[in-house]
């Protein structure tokens, strides 16, 4: 049996906590951000942001898997359906 | 109660809460400890077995298959729930959409999102298959895939309109491929019960080379049906929110263009 793939690359020592403390203090940032803003659609667009982190933060910890769910539902999917909602009422409104 | 005694009640809860907490993180194991045996012997073991490089999706498809069969209903209930609490009731008067009815005021849709849309709209279809279509290869699959190909046709509604949608993503056809999407995976693992296998047993050829796209037997079908069910199911529930606005109760209860608007049943 042979693969098909094989991933022979290093990073510098250290590097990888310090990307992980990096990431982990951005989306501790980044939620509380989602959290405090009151306007809906800003707060549409920073969730929207806030799932690129989220992504970014399961790929520094190895998950890419996950990393690719998050980045399609959380900065993507939901932001649609939340901003398409908005479009919606807004225009009920009018 | 004064706000001192409700501060030292909120005091007395976060000591409380802070004591319990220190308490149960004290219990984990160290940052990166894994104790668990599973992990290790599915690493040794997933790719001499099931020829898959995307381990994740070995596991999803193929070790806790019958998990994800259950996971793949629920977004399936989840689109044909939206549809049957979104559906036109008796009493209930069509109306058209404001962004669908003939003599509509067209919001002038900016050529910046136009073209940005039109421009992706390919690419976003074509990773959206590929990433369906490789999840025995890469840590992709149906899920991810499908969610993608979704997006595709909301780039179409972006850079048209709703018709356009419609006319690209006709209900009745999307619903006939959630459908073929859920009820394929769910037939993949049947037939191999008359063979006198398990359900879910990966009963087609391996493939040679591990990671291959034709690698991986069931795995890599699973995977497409997957795709076809998620991605149909998002234009499905997307599509019904966007339909949702014109439906309109006859009678009293009259509330398309009030900001409160009251359950049926309900007091006004």
């Amino acid at each position: 049996m042979t693969l098909a793939v094989s991933t022979p690359y290093t990073v510098p020592i250290g590097f990888m906590d310090a990307l992980q403390i990096t990431i982990l203090v951005l989306v501790a940032a980044g939620a509380t951000a989602v959290v405090l803003i009151r306007q809906p659609v800003h707060q549409v667009l920073v969730l929207s942001a806030y799932g690129i982190l989220l992504a970014v933060l399961f790929l520094a910890f190895q998950a890419p898997d996950v990393t690719l769910s998050e980045l399609t539902v959380g900065a993507v999917a939901l932001p649609i359906i939340l901003l398409l909602t908005l479009a919606k009422i807004k225009k009920r409104e009018e | 109660m004064s706000p001192a005694q409700r501060r030292w009640m909120f005091g007395l809860g976060m000591a409380g809460l802070a004591a319990f907490y220190l308490w149960g993180m004290s219990g984990l194991p160290g940052f990166g400890n894994y104790p668990g045996p599973y992990g290790f012997v599915i690493l040794h073991l997933a790719v001499k077995q099931t020829f898959a490089t995307g381990i994740v999706s070995a596991i999803n498809f193929e070790y806790r298959g019958f998990d994800t069969v259950g996971e793949e209903f629920i977004l399936f209930a989840a689109a044909a729930g939206t549809g049957i609490v979104l559906r036109r009731l008796r009493g209930e008067r069509d109306q058209s959409a404001t962004d669908e009815a003939a003599d509509r005021e067209v919001p002038a849709t900016s050529g910046a999102v136009r073209m940005v849309a039109l421009l992706f709209t390919g690419p976003v279809m074509l990773v959206g298959w590929w990433l369906a279509s490789h999840a025995q290869a890469n840590p992709s699959g149906g899920f991810q895939g499908g969610v993608i190909l979704a997006t595709a046709f909301i780039l179409v509604y972006l850079s048209g309109e709703f018709l356009v949608l419609k006319r690209v993503s006709p209900v009745a056809l999307t619903e006939a491929v959630e459908a073929v999407g859920a009820g394929g995976f769910a037939a993949i693992g049947v037939a191999a019960v008359p063979m006198g296998l398990a359900f879910l047993t990966n009963y087609l050829p391996k493939g040679q080379l591990a990671g291959a796209v034709s690698s991986s037997g069931t795995i890599a079908l699973i995977s497409f049906f997957v795709g076809l069910e998620v991605g149909a199911a998002f234009i499905l529930i997307i599509g019904e929110l966007l339909e949702q606005t014109l439906l309109v109760r006859q009678g009293d209860r009259l509330c398309s263009t009030s900001r409160s608007w009251s359950w049926p049943g309900s007091s006004p």
